[in-house]
């Protein structure tokens, strides 16, 4: 995902798909981090005038759910399967790979951008476990060997 | 005619021409668990293949058949020949096979894994028939029947196979004879519950309200099951025709799909399908001249467990945070925004097309007597034919292990039957029907249908740890039965995983289990401590293997385990020593390694490269450091 700083022209574009109710809250959060890949304090104070609920309020929700960051993320973004079947066959041991080899934690972005890394609960590859994702390719019966490999294919 | 009539034969014409191509028909399975198998890279080798050699043939991209552990699975139809499946194809084989087959007219059939249909039987000799082979022979196909065979983004190929019929037959009956009939087919919520379909839509119909919700759950967040994807990525309008039957029997003007944003293949093709469903008449004001309007909104979920729950998910779409609420109310009285609110799950919902096209008394004839019907389950794990199944409820634990799935490599273990808040059953309980009662009796539930098997190699301890620390990252906090037991349930499981389990710990664990069941406000916090208390109850010997003895049978806990290198069996081809992270590994070419247990972290890369590379002589073991220290005593 390319860094683009979120301008006013966004956040104007994204609030004309919706009505000003608080239902929309969590839609609009999502395409805020879609165009701009984390949500800024900017972005909440903006949200927050748009439908008229409190700051507090809407980081209360987004930090609720795990898919919404507050940073900016790297080019390349790495899923880790922790799901039960992973489990089973090593996603844990896996994920450490792929930390030693970034040299960062899940919930991390490596210094240089080129990586972030994030532990989810299932893919829905169940039969092909483990499996790792990057960006929108999925690899799967990953192995701790097949791992650098994989990784240099992503600037 | 009217109009759907219309569009009904419309589709047909364009169906039977399909089926009567006069130019090869070539079907590709590109729902996600094909993508990850490289279903995406086959098509561009089929597409490719195509051009350089000037062929002509029309690729149809389908849903998933059910049998993962083949994909990725490309089927060939040639004009009055059968279907030809070939599995686990990659882009080198999808070429040969397309170079001989249509240009030779050689199907190669030593890569064939079955045929469908009965046209030039012979064909195909000794390719057995697709639905015979021993994965599929069992299984009874009921939601899944389209899933593999149309194209899930054409409304034409559903139309043309009695698609939207059941919503016909709904209208032409009262909403009340609708809910009626649902109630005579005797369907339980699939979605984990099994309450009764038809009472919740009573009560949500009886109840007063000016505006009533049907709202799709397909937040499928138990981590090991894919059966909502899979029906929605394959089947998406029998989904959406399912939530027609269930909004006109409750009298709902409005629905909600609220579905994982980790499944954006299923959200586009459930977005396409509306479009779809739109421009046909099944969507908007007065649907097919029935004076019934009826719109749908997806919602994305952001990410939280919890929200499968009904009153976590109402609140998620109210834009709060997913926190469950005390019932009563129920939503079916008050849900979303206050109003009598309907959730049903993406099976339940699938399903009734079928029991409305078909009659009452034919979904009957599929179960047992209080549990009829079908039911879908993904079978992961240690499993021989992993994949999405659909079995008659009663067929027995055996059955679908060992007879459709093909048993494990290593002796059977043990089985999770419902993901993270189901229960974790044993050998003795393979004869034991699925259905809702029977799997409750056990101490386990039917949940959504994640059949999760394990073997030998499979510590059930490591185990229990992993669904509660699952569970317990996922509590929402609001009640503290929950919030803190499952913490203190899941640090005293780290204790005893890492070899510093006390005496009294599992008594501990069975007393914080049982109050956290009976104590805890929603589904969540009184299912999640399923997993300990049954492998408590059927895996007792094991737990204090590792509370006494600090051994690990299963050699899974880290910190009980080592690396070893037998040097009988090591030829010193250094392939460990290079993938070796920290340098534990030293030794000279040609001669047997030595591996420093003191820089050891256990990552298994050495183990890895030891038995996949051709050179190795897996001479890089994982066992138990008591089995170590038993046999230097020795």
């Amino acid at each position: 995902m390319k860094e683009r700083s979120v301008t006013n022209k966004d956040l104007i574009h994204i609030f004309s798909g919706f009505k000003s109710e608080e239902g929309n809250l969590i839609p609009i959060l999502q395409r805020v981090q879609e165009k701009r890949g984390y949500i800024s304090e900017e972005a909440i104070k903006r949200i927050s005038r748009f439908l008229k609920i409190s700051e507090n309020q809407i980081f209360g929700v987004a930090s609720f759910y795990s898919q919404f960051r507050f940073d900016a993320p790297g080019r390349n973004s790495i899923k880790v399967c922790l799901g039960t079947a992973c489990h089973v066959r090593g996603g844990q041991i896996l994920c450490e790979a792929v930390e030693r080899e970034l040299d960062i934690s899940p919930g991390q972005t490596t210094k240089d951008k080129r990586f972030d890394l994030e532990r989810v609960a299932c893919l829905g590859c169940c039969a092909l476990a483990p499996v790792i994702q990057i960006n929108d390719d999925i690899y799967s019966r990953m192995t701790v060997i097949r791992l650098k490999e994989i990784l240099d294919k992503y600037e | 005619m009217n109009s759907y009539q219309k569009k009904r034969k419309e589709a047909q014409k364009k169906w039977n021409l399909l089926k009567a191509s006069k130019i090869p028909v070539i079907y590709l399975g590109t729902a996600s668990c094909g993508r990850a198998a490289g279903a995406m890279e086959v098509l561009k080798s089929v597409q490719k293949t195509l051009k350089e050699n000037r062929l002509k043939a029309k690729i149809v991209q389908v849903g998933c058949i059910g049998p993962c552990y083949l994909e990725p699975l490309m089927d060939i139809r040639l004009p009055s020949r059968p279907r030809i499946s070939y599995a686990n194809v990659n882009p080198e084989k999808a070429t040969r096979i397309i170079e001989s087959y249509l240009i030779k007219g050689d199907p190669l059939l030593q890569f064939a894994v079955g045929h469908f249909g009965d046209e030039n039987v012979e064909f195909t000799n000794g390719v057995p028939a697709f639905f015979d082979l021993p994965m599929l022979k069992p299984q009874v196909r009921v939601v899944l029947r389209n899933c593999g065979f149309i194209d899930p983004e054409e409304i034409d190929h559903y139309l043309a196979n009695e698609g939207y019929a059941g919503i016909m037959q709904a209208f032409s009956k009262l909403p009340q004879e609708v809910i009626a009939e649902v109630g005579e087919a005797g369907i339980r919520g699939r979605g984990g519950a099994g309450f009764p379909t038809y009472k919740k839509w009573e009560i949500c119909r009886n109840s007063p309200g000016e505006s009533k919700y049907l709202i799709c759950n397909a937040d499928e967040g138990d981590p090991g099951a894919f059966m909502n994807r899979s029906l929605i990525e394959g089947d998406p309008h029998s989904v959406l025709e399912g939530m027609l039957i269930a909004a006109y029997a409750i009298g709902a003007s409005h629905g909600y799909i609220y579905i994982r944003a980790e499944y954006p293949l299923a959200i586009a093709r459930l977005k396409k399908a509306i479009t779809q469903m739109k421009d046909y008449g099944f969507l908007g004001k007065n649907i097919q001249n029935s004076r019934f309007n009826f719109d749908i909104t997806i919602r994305e979920g952001a990410g939280a467990f919890v929200c499968g729950e009904e009153t976590a998910l109402i609140a998620s779409i109210e834009g709060k945070r997913g926190m469950p609420k005390s019932r009563p109310p129920f939503p079916a009285v008050a849900g979303l925004f206050g109003m009598p609110t309907i959730i049903n799950n993406v099976e339940t919902l699938g399903t009734l097309p079928n029991i409305l096209r078909n009659g009452a008394s034919w979904y009957k004839g599929y179960g047992t007597r209080g549990n009829h019907g079908t039911k879908t389950f993904s079978l992961v794990g240690k499993v021989r034919r992993s994949g999405l199944v659909e079995v008659p409820l009663g067929m027995t634990l055996r059955k679908i292990i060992f007879d459709i799935g093909g048993g494990t490599r290593k002796p059977f273990k043990a089985v999770q039957t419902g993901g993270p808040s189901g229960g974790c059953l044993s050998e003795e309980f393979l004869d034991t029907p699925v259905d809702y009662e029977s799997l409750d009796a056990a101490g386990s539930i039917m949940g959504s249908g994640g059949l999760i098997v394990m073997d030998e190699d499979t510590c059930v301890v490591d185990v229990a740890h992993y669904f509660l620390d699952f569970t317990q990252k996922e509590s929402c906090g609001k009640c503290s039965p929950c919030r803190v037991g499952s913490r203190h349930m899941v640090e005293i499981l780290e204790r005893i995983i890492k070899g510093q389990g006390q005496a009294d710990d599992l008594t501990k664990l069975q007393t914080l289990g049982e109050t956290v069941k009976r104590g805890s406000l929603c589904g969540l916090g009184q299912t999640a401590p399923n997993p300990v208390l049954t492998t408590l109850r059927y895996f007792r010997p094991e737990y204090l293997l590792h509370v006494t003895e600090k051994h690990c049978p299963s050699a899974v806990c880290r910190e009980l385990i080592e690396y070893r290198v037998i040097p009988e069996k090591c030829t010193g081809c250094q392939r460990c020593v290079s993938v070796c992270p920290t340098g534990a590994i030293t030794g000279p070419r040609a001669e047997p390694h030595n591996l420093d247990p003191s820089k050891c972290i256990k990552c298994r890369a050495c183990y890895e490269i030891c038995r996949f590379d051709a050179i190795a002589g897996d001479a890089i073991i994982i066992r138990s450091k008591r089995r170590s220290s038993d046999e230097q005593a020795k």
